[in-house]
């Protein structure tokens, strides 16, 4: 059963990707990107990564999905119902991309991983990642707050009218 | 599903799938949609690896990070679509070759 839900969840995130890779309307693709990002939560729930899955659907679907959402109505004539968006150099990029494909499968599946006799059992992982945070990570969060605080002055500055 | 190498192609396909969005699209909200794959491409190597070879929170903490800064990311290239469709009247990213016009 388990197995089945892995890979029916694996099918759901290679689909919807290459919706959002190939579809020819703006907002399909946006609402498979929603797909494809709580396919990834599930696949975080295969790998005993509980707060990595929420914190997945909260910062991703919740966040960054409905800015980009609102990135398309705010430059897009909401009149034209359908919202149509065009590629270029189709042939090459496929071509290019296929070629790092098949580079990144030669380089890393024949290679012989040192996997543990029995992958990490399962456990919470809240507790773990609360103290790494605070003690071998502590800079690396001080940096990054002080990049949010960058990062929410910089845009509310830039999408300002008047620059 | 308890293998490495079944969330080793999945990250390989969504990686790939996410260069293809970059290198041909025009729209640059689409681009942005194609970092966020690649960026998750990214996220489900580090996790995997966590629990099958390091037995160890890190590789968690860095896809911690890793979202932290796309939702960083995320804000700021849209503050600057907002700005490119302010002043051209579209974000067709092949179009916008010129900082002024």
């Amino acid at each position: 059963m388990a197995d089945f839900l892995f890979w029916m969840i694996w099918a759901l995130i290679v689909a919807s990707a290459a919706l959002v890779a190939f579809g020819n309307n703006l907002i399909h693709s946006v609402f498979a990107l929603m797909g494809t990002f709580l396919g990834v939560a599930g696949i975080y729930i295969f790998l005993n990564a509980d707060f990595l899955a929420v914190t997945q659907i909260v910062v991703y679907v919740g966040g960054i999905l409905v800015l980009l959402v609102f990135g398309i109505m705010l430059t897009n004539q909401i009149s034209t119902a359908r919202i149509s968006q065009s590629s270029f150099q189709r042939g090459l990029g496929l071509v290019v991309v296929l070629a790092v494909l098949a580079i990144i499968l030669t380089a890393v599946l024949p290679h012989d991983w040192v996997v543990g006799k029995t992958p990490m059992p399962f456990a919470d992982t809240v507790t773990g990642i609360g103290k790494l945070l605070f003690t071998d990570y502590l800079i690396l969060f001080e940096i990054a707050s002080v990049l949010l605080l960058g990062a929410l002055i910089g845009a509310a500055t830039l999408a300002r009218k008047e620059l | 599903m308890d293998h490495l190498n079944s969330y080793l192609i999945l990250s390989a396909i969504l990686l790939s799938l996410g260069l293809y969005t970059v290198v041909t699209r025009r729209n640059a909200v689409a681009i942005l949609m194609g970092v966020e794959l690649i960026l998750n491409a990214a996220n489900i190597n580090f996790v995997a690896f966590s629990k099958f070879v390091t037995h160890s929170l890190d590789g968690h903490l860095i896809s911690v990070f890793i979202i932290m800064l796309a939702a960083a990311e995320a804000a700021v290239a849209l503050a600057i679509v907002l700005n490119l469709y302010n002043d051209r009247g579209h974000i067709n990213v092949d179009e916008a070759n010129a900082l002024k016009q």
